[in-house]
C-alpha cells in the first residue's frame, strides 16, 4: 500500500501554486512534508485526499497502491478517504460537528464505511474512543465538543479518522492549536497508533523539532517546490539546501536549548 | 542591561493580584461560583530587565499582563507603575501617563491592525491620541518624522507609511504593530504572544530586533509566551504560571536550567527538541 505522488501542479486561477512535487511513501513509512506557509505542504495534503477547494486545479499523478486517484469521481474518493486513508486536521474544533456528540460522529464513519447498525456503531464508537485513551470513554461519548478540552477533541479527531484501519494517515500540523504538554501526549499517541497498525503517515509540519520526534522521512517544500529530500536524521545534520539550512538555522534560534545557550 | 540599575529599581509592582470571574448561575438559590483566571500574583518587573512570563492556555499569562497595563480591573490587589498607583476604573483618560510609559503587541498582526487605515496612521496613533509629539514630549509637532524613523527602526521603510496592512505579510504586519507600540518612545514594551503566528524565518527575525530595540534603548520587556525558547533567548526573568497562580520564578537560566518545581519539569520535558537520532 504505498503512495506515489508524481509531478503534481496545483493552479489557483493562473497561478502555479504547486510545481511538480514529487514523493513516495512506501508501505509503514513515516514522511513529513515541511516548509512555511505558503509551501504548498497543505495544499499537496488535499491534493492527496480529492479535497482541494473550488478553483483549484491539480495536474500530474497520484497513486495510491498502482492506481491513479488524482481526479477520481467524488464517490470514490469518498470511499476511499476514511476506508483506506483517514485525516487529521489542524484545528480540531472546526473539525468536528457542534452539535452532535463526539460518539456519534466516531460512529458515523463506521456506519458509513462498515455498514454497521446504530448499536453495533454506538459500542464501536466507546473502543474507538478507548483506543485514543480519552478518559471514562462510556461517558465521553455522550458529550458534545464544547465539552471537551483541546487535546480531547484532538483525540476524539484522530478515532474518527482511524476508526477504519485506514492504511494512510494524513495528519496536517495536528498539534499546532495543542500547549505543549498536549502535543507531546498527542504526538506519542500518533506514534504508537502508526506503529501499531503498520499505517503509512504523511505528517504536514513547519516545526523541525516535531518532524524529528515523529517522521523518519522529510520533504521540503518552498514555493510549491521539493528542494529537498531525505531521511529526516540527514535534514537535521547535514542539509543540502539553502532552505533547509535556513529554516534549521532560523529553528535552532528560536528553540528550547535544554543544554542552555552556549 | 540589569547590572545598570540598583536592585530596587522596580518600575512595575504588582502585589496579591487577583481576578475572579463569575460563572453563570445554575441553582436559583445557591450563591453564584466564581472562577478564578489569576490568584495572588506578586510580581516586580525591574527597569531595563526582560521577563518572560510563560504556562499553557488558561494558565493566567494574559490576565496577568492586562492588569499590569491597566487594561482590565483586579478583583482584589494592586498594581503600581514607577510607585505610582495604576487605577483601572479610572476613566480612560486618566490612565494616559501609564499608556504613554507602555506599549503592547499581540500575537495576531492580522486582527490587531485597522483595514481601513494607511500604515502611517495606524503606527502615528498613540500619538495623536496621547498628544504627543514625535520626540515623546507633549505637543504635535514632527509626529510624521517620528512615523518614518520608527518604521526604519523596525526594519521597514518610511515610505510604507502610505500603504495599507493588506499589502503587507504577517510577518512585516507584526513589525508595523511593532513600530506603534514603540512610537511614543516607552519605557516598557510588552508583548502577549507575539511571534506565536509567526513563520520561523520571520520569528528569527523579530527575535534579533527585539534583542537589539532592549540593548539599544534599554527598554524594558515583558514578554508572554508559550514559547520558552524565545523566552530564553530574551529574558533575565521569567515566572511560569498555573491554573492561575505563579508557581516558579526566578532567573532565566536557573528555572529553565534547573527547575523546582514538578510542573516547570513536565512543561519543560514537554518541548520537542530537534533530535537528529530520534
Amino acid at each position: 500500500m504505498s503512495l506515489e505522488v508524481q509531478d503534481l501542479t496545483i493552479d489557483i486561477g493562473e497561478r502555479r501554486v504547486v510545481d511538480g512535487v514529487s514523493f513516495e511513501v512506501p508501505d509503514g513509512a513515516r514522511v513529513g512534508l515541511i516548509g512555511e506557509s505558503g509551501s504548498g505542504k497543505s495544499l499537496t495534503a488535499l491534493a492527496i485526499l480529492g479535497l482541494l477547494p473550488d478553483g483549484a486545479h491539480a495536474g500530474g499523478s497520484i497513486r495510491w497502491n498502482g492506481r491513479e486517484i488524482l481526479g477520481l469521481p467524488d464517490r470514490e474518493l469518498a470511499q476511499l478517504r476514511g476506508d483506506e486513508i483517514g485525516i487529521v486536521f489542524q484545528e480540531p474544533r472546526t473539525a468536528l460537528n457542534p452539535i452532535r456528540t463526539v460518539g456519534r460522529q466516531i460512529a458515523e464513519s463506521v456506519r458509513i464505511h462498515e455498514g454497521l447498525g446504530r448499536r453495533e456503531a454506538a459500542a464501536r464508537a466507546v473502543a474507538e474512543a478507548a483506543r485514543v485513551a480519552l478518559p471514562d470513554p462510556e461517558r465521553i461519548v455522550a458529550r458534545f465538543p464544547h465539552q471537551l478540552s483541546g487535546g480531547q477533541r484532538q483525540r476524539v479527531a484522530i478515532a474518527m479518522a482511524l476508526a477504519c484501519r485506514p492504511r494512510l494517515l494524513i495528519a496536517d500540523e495536528p498539534t499546532t492549536a495543542l500547549d505543549v504538554t498536549i502535543q507531546a501526549e498527542i504526538l506519542e499517541l500518533l506514534l504508537s497508533l502508526v506503529k501499531d497498525d503498520g499505517m503509512s503517515l504523511v505528517f504536514i509540519t513547519h516545526d523541525l523539532a516535531v518532524l524529528s520526534q515523529i517522521a523518519t522521512h522529510g520533504v521540503v517544500l518552498e514555493d510549491g517546490r521539493v528542494v529537498e529530500q531525505a531521511p529526516v536524521s540527514h535534514l537535521l545534520t547535514a542539509p543540502q539546501s539553502a532552505v533547509t539550512q535556513g529554516l534549521l538555522r532560523d529553528a535552532t534560534a528560536t528553540l528550547w536549548r535544554p543544554g542552555g545557550i552556549a | 542591561m540589569s547590572f545598570l540599575f540598583p536592585a530596587d529599581g522596580v518600575l512595575m509592582r504588582a502585589r496579591g493580584l487577583t481576578r475572579r470571574y463569575p460563572m453563570p448561575k445554575t441553582k436559583l438559590f445557591e450563591p453564584r461560583s466564581y472562577t478564578s483566571a489569576l490568584e495572588d500574583a506578586d510580581v516586580d518587573v525591574r527597569e531595563g530587565t526582560a521577563l518572560g512570563i510563560i504556562g499553557e492556555s488558561g494558565s493566567g499569562k494574559s490576565t496577568l499582563v492586562r492588569l499590569l497595563l491597566g487594561l482590565d480591573v483586579p478583583t482584589s490587589g494592586t498594581v503600581e507603575f514607577d510607585e505610582r498607583e495604576v487605577d483601572a476604573r479610572a476613566p480612560a483618560r486618566a490612565l494616559h501617563w501609564l499608556r504613554r510609559e507602555t506599549g503592547i503587541v499581540f500575537q495576531d498582526p492580522y486582527a490587531s491592525l485597522d483595514p481601513r487605515m494607511s500604515v502611517g496612521r495606524i503606527v502615528g496613533e498613540p500619538l495623536w491620541a496621547l498628544g504627543l509629539g514625535g520626540d515623546g514630549e507633549p505637543g504635535s509637532h514632527d509626529r510624521r518624522a517620528r512615523v518614518r524613523e520608527v518604521l526604519e527602526d523596525v526594519g521597514l521603510e518610511a515610505d510604507m507609511a502610505d500603504r495599507f496592512p493588506h499589502e503587507f505579510s504577517g510577518g512585516q504586519r507584526q513589525r508595523i504593530a511593532l513600530a506603534r507600540a514603540l512610537v511614543h518612545r516607552p519605557r516598557v514594551l510588552v508583548g502577549d504572544e507575539p511571534l506565536s503566528a509567526l513563520d520561523v524565518t520571520v520569528r528569527a527575525q523579530i527575535l534579533q530586533l527585539l534583542g537589539e530595540l532592549r540593548a539599544r534603548d534599554s527598554l524594558t520587556l515583558v514578554l508572554v509566551s508559550h514559547d520558552i525558547g524565545v523566552v530564553q533567548t530574551l529574558c533575565d526573568e521569567v515566572i511560569v504560571m498555573k491554573d492561575g497562580r505563579i508557581v516558579e520564578e526566578g532567573p532565566t537560566e536557573k528555572v529553565l536550567l534547573q527547575p523546582q518545581v514538578s510542573y516547570t519539569r513536565r512543561l519543560l520535558a514537554s518541548i520537542p527538541v530537534i533530535d537528529p537520532g530520534a
